[in-house]
């Protein structure tokens, strides 16, 4: 085990930001849950009928899991959080152990450690061992800020024990993935395979109320039961699964060459295909399994929002807060409950735009733009070739929006029409998505330092958005936000003249970020 | 005739750091220039403002006559640049980048492209994440290599190259400088310099303090002699260019300016010579004496005092 604490701590503090930001981001996912429910409800009866229309909805359940004493706190956020904090800790492990290890012997650097007196497994133990403190963190995380906010507290152990031995099972799988793959790439497909089955076998599962739920590592962790008769056997799968898929790894260790996996690795093009003949086609195909992610991603989204129905009455409640975000109820609920979505869902959106956006700049940072600049493609040219791109898949990515909320509507009312209006609902939004787009652009032009900073208007946006009405922003603040100026169809009829200036002005910033880009130094 | 490249007074600043400090060069058609100095001393950044990347704060740039900034694009038709960070993109194989910036730069010669990849025994076909800083670097070569222009810029192109590749490498510059080709070569690897460069320029805290020939740098060094003379030396303390003399009877040990060199074995065959061993200035020492700051030469000083 020569070497192993010394690879272990230089790995921990290599990667302690990550760590970190997961801890944040998987905390707040159980326990912004807590908040939002017990802020939605405010007396038993709302939330027991709210958890009535809840456990009927089988696109609910095929998102979440299954439907467990949906009218407590607690077991609403098992319900909504489980399954998705399992994917983000299965994420983390993957990208801890897929970088200090396949990542790692790719590039070659692995051979100088190993050439230094060390045990051979030493790097692979001290990366399994990272992952499993992380995923160990996070689970602390979550049981500590749940019983904190005030959860029973063998209901968030066993929502943080199950996530901490799911992230070992999840490293354990990784670890085996990187030996039998001879690329980062392919370790990362192989793990994130396994987790997208891992969900869509609990999807299934859940929804026919069968066995297969029982082979998903996912479902185990659900069976668990937290805040619902907690019951601690199905942990024993878990454990297994890491062990397995642990001895499993370290085996396949041993038989192999140094560099090598045991599936064999597919050799990309020798050749660049004629699509990639210009920095357009090379944008595009940069950009384009982004695109299509988002665009997935989003469509599900939307179906999960139009899969509500016509039931917004009772799931949304009748407390303050759902006044102050929805607008007042009666018959027009339904429609404010489709605006905000609607809004919701393009601001997710606009992640992608800006993630887009700022895509020159990332590439600038990786030193990847000197080489294409010292050919005779103009620098306009290439930043104008990523925002076209950038528009393209925006308009693909509110399609997908507008056509999930659409179709998730029309499966569960059987009203068509639903599709063509909450299309159109989501393009009305379109303007203040791409003003955000406009100002990474403009950042990029002018001060490429603070680029990332886009990041922070699209929180901004977020936040008056969920909290403008509840926490009585000034009106100059909630102005700032350009989706404040929109028309909230279908809540609010269109309006054309706002739609028109939100866009130029858009139109604007984009212009002044290309001139900006075109005048400064690269890097 | 005209420069290829024409620098004059050029000053760069980032900051409060100020890279290039009034810097002039000239490259000439048909030579490979050797482009040298200690780390930071302003080569890339000379190198990117040519590539019209940063923008001057003063100073005349011509590139092919033309303003590399205002310019760039149609000039960079007439040129392949070879950056020192290779980064390639992870989900591109170096075949496809390889393509890409052939066809970017405006043609690719296929048949050179087989010919270089067999040569550099590039795998074209792994992604660009899989590969190793040298075959990151020979992908960028074979890009630069395969496509006809006239000047190649190459910002440290062999770092991370093993022996034999860098001995292509050498082969390949020699067959494009034959080709009337025109090189900038930024480099640490003297050997290298030594074997490819026609003429050489020193830069030092964003300044040319020396530029010329290698024969005519060498010029500006000096020879350690020992020799063993018929009689005891004389005299010898006095003559100019002499430094660091030792005498033991008869033996004497010296260190000459080149300059100097026929006045002083006159000298010593006046005297008698029994035995003498010369040695040239190696380039190591030629750049040494421009590396290090004053600091050394100072300190060389004293030790010459001191003895
Ligand atoms: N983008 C930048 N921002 C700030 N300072 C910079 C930037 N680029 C270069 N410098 C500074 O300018 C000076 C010259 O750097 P340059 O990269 O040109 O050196 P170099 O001669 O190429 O060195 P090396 O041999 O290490 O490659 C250094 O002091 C460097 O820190
Ligand atoms: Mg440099």
């Amino acid at each position: 085990m020569t070497g192993t604490a010394t690879f272990l701590r230089t790995f921990l503090r290599r990667d302690r930001w990550m760590i970190f930001w997961f801890l944040v981001g998987t905390t707040v996912l159980y326990w912004s849950q807590a908040v939002s429910v017990d802020g939605l409800y405010t007396t038993q009866a709302e939330f027991d009928k709210a958890a009535a229309t809840m456990r009927d909805n089988t696109a609910f359940i095929a998102m979440a899991g299954p439907p467990r004493a949906l009218n407590t706190t607690g077991g609403q956020v098992t319900w909504q959080a489980a399954a998705f904090g399992a994917i983000v800790v299965g994420l983390m492990v993957m990208f801890l152990i897929g970088r200090h290890t396949r990542a790692e012997e790719e590039s070659g650097r692995e051979e100088l450690l190993r050439a230094a007196v060390v045990a051979r497994t030493a790097p692979m133990t001290a990366a399994l061992l990272t992952a499993m403190i992380a995923s160990a963190i996070v689970g602390a995380g979550v049981t500590g800020s749940l019983i904190a906010y005030g959860l029973p507290a063998a209901g968030s152990i066993s929502l943080g024990v199950g996530l901490f031995l799911f992230g070992c099972a999840l490293a354990a799988v990784a670890l085996l993935a990187a030996q039998l793959t001879s690329s980062t790439r392919a370790t990362y497909g192989l793990t994130g395979a396994v987790i997208g089955v891992a969900y869509g076998l609990r999807a299934i599962g859940d929804v026919s109320g069968g066995g297969l739920s029982w082979v998903s590592p996912i479902g185990w962790y659900q069976s668990m039961h937290a805040f619902s008769g907690e019951r601690w056997w199905p942990a024993v799968f878990l454990v297994v699964m890491a062990g397995l898929s642990g001895v499993a790894a370290y085996a396949v260790f041993d038989r192999r060459d140094y560099g090598a996996g045991v599936l064999a690795t597919r050799p990309g093009p020798d050749r660049a295909p004629a699509s990639l003949r210009t920095s357009l086609g090379l944008a595009w195909r940069l950009q384009r399994p982004s695109i299509v992610g988002w665009t997935l991603g989003v469509f599900l989204g939307g179906i999960g929002y139009g899969s509500i129905g016509d039931d917004v009455n009772s799931v949304m409640g009748d407390s303050q807060y759902s006044h102050d975000i929805f607008g007042a109820a009666g018959p027009n609920l339904v429609d404010s409950f489709y605006a905000v979505a609607v809004l919701m869902l393009v601001l997710i959106a606009s992640g992608f735009t800006v993630s887009s956006a700022l895509r020159p700049r990332a590439e600038e940072d990786a030193g990847r733009v000197e080489s294409l600049l010292a050919t005779a493609l103009p620098r306009r040219r290439w930043f104008l070739d990523h925002l076209a791109v950038t528009l393209t898949g925006t308009l693909l990515v509110m399609l997908a929006a507008g056509l999930g909320i659409g179709v998730g509507y029309a499966l569960v009312t059987g009203d068509g029409g639903a599709v063509g209006r909450l299309t159109g609902a989501t393009f009305a939004q379109l303007p203040g998505v791409l003003v955000l787009g406009g100002l990474a652009r403009l950042l990029t032009g002018f001060v490429p330092r603070w680029a990332i900073a886009a990041w922070l208007a699209v929180a901004f946006c977020v936040v008056v958005l969920l909290f403008g009405e509840v926490l009585r922003f000034p009106q100059w603040v909630v102005n700032v936000s350009p989706f404040s100026h929109l028309a909230s169809v279908p809540a609010d009829t269109m309006a054309w003249g706002p739609f028109v200036a939100v866009a130029a002005l858009a139109v604007a910033i984009s212009t002044a970020g290309v001139i900006g880009f075109g005048r400064r130094d690269i890097r | 005739m005209d420069s290829v490249i024409d620098i004059q007074d050029l000053v760069k600043t980032f900051g409060t750091t100020r890279a290039l400090d009034g810097l002039d060069l000239q490259v000439t058609p048909g030579e490979v220039h050797g482009f040298l100095g200690p780390n930071g001393a302003g080569k890339s950044t000379t190198i990117r403002v040519l590539l019209g990347l940063l923008h001057a704060d003063s100073g005349a740039v011509r590139l092919f006559g033309g303003d590399p900034w205002k310019q760039a694009a149609e000039l960079h038709r007439r040129l392949a640049y070879v950056p020192g960070d290779v980064n390639l993109w992870p989900n591109l194989t170096g075949g496809e980048v390889i393509d890409l910036l052939g066809r970017l730069r405006g043609g690719i010669d296929e048949a050179r492209r087989a010919d270089l990849v067999e040569r550099f025994q590039l795998d074209t076909t792994k992604k660009g994440r899989a590969y190793s800083k040298g075959n990151r670097q020979k992908v960028a070569l074979v890009a630069a290599l395969c496509s006809d222009v006239e000047l190649l810029v190459l910002d440290e192109p062999t770092s991370g190259l093993d022996p034999i590749m860098e001995s292509v490498f050498q082969e390949c510059v020699d067959v494009f400088r034959d080709g009337g080709g025109t090189v900038l070569l930024s480099s640490h690897i003297l050997a290298e310099v030594e074997r490819l460069c026609d003429r050489v320029s020193i830069v030092r805290e964003g300044r040319v303090v020396e530029s010329g020939t290698l024969a005519q740098l060498r010029h500006l060094t000096r020879t350690s002699i020992h020799a063993e003379l018929a009689s005891p030396a004389t005299g010898l303390d006095g003559l100019p260019g002499i430094h660091g003399l030792v005498a033991e009877g008869t033996r004497v040990d010296f260190e000459v300016d080149t300059d100097s060199l026929s006045d002083v074995l006159a000298k010593l065959t006046s005297i008698g010579v029994l035995t003498l061993t010369s040695q040239p200035p190696t380039l190591e020492e030629l750049f040494l004496r421009h590396y290090g700051d004053e600091v050394v030469a100072e300190s060389a000083d004293v030790q010459e005092a001191a003895r």
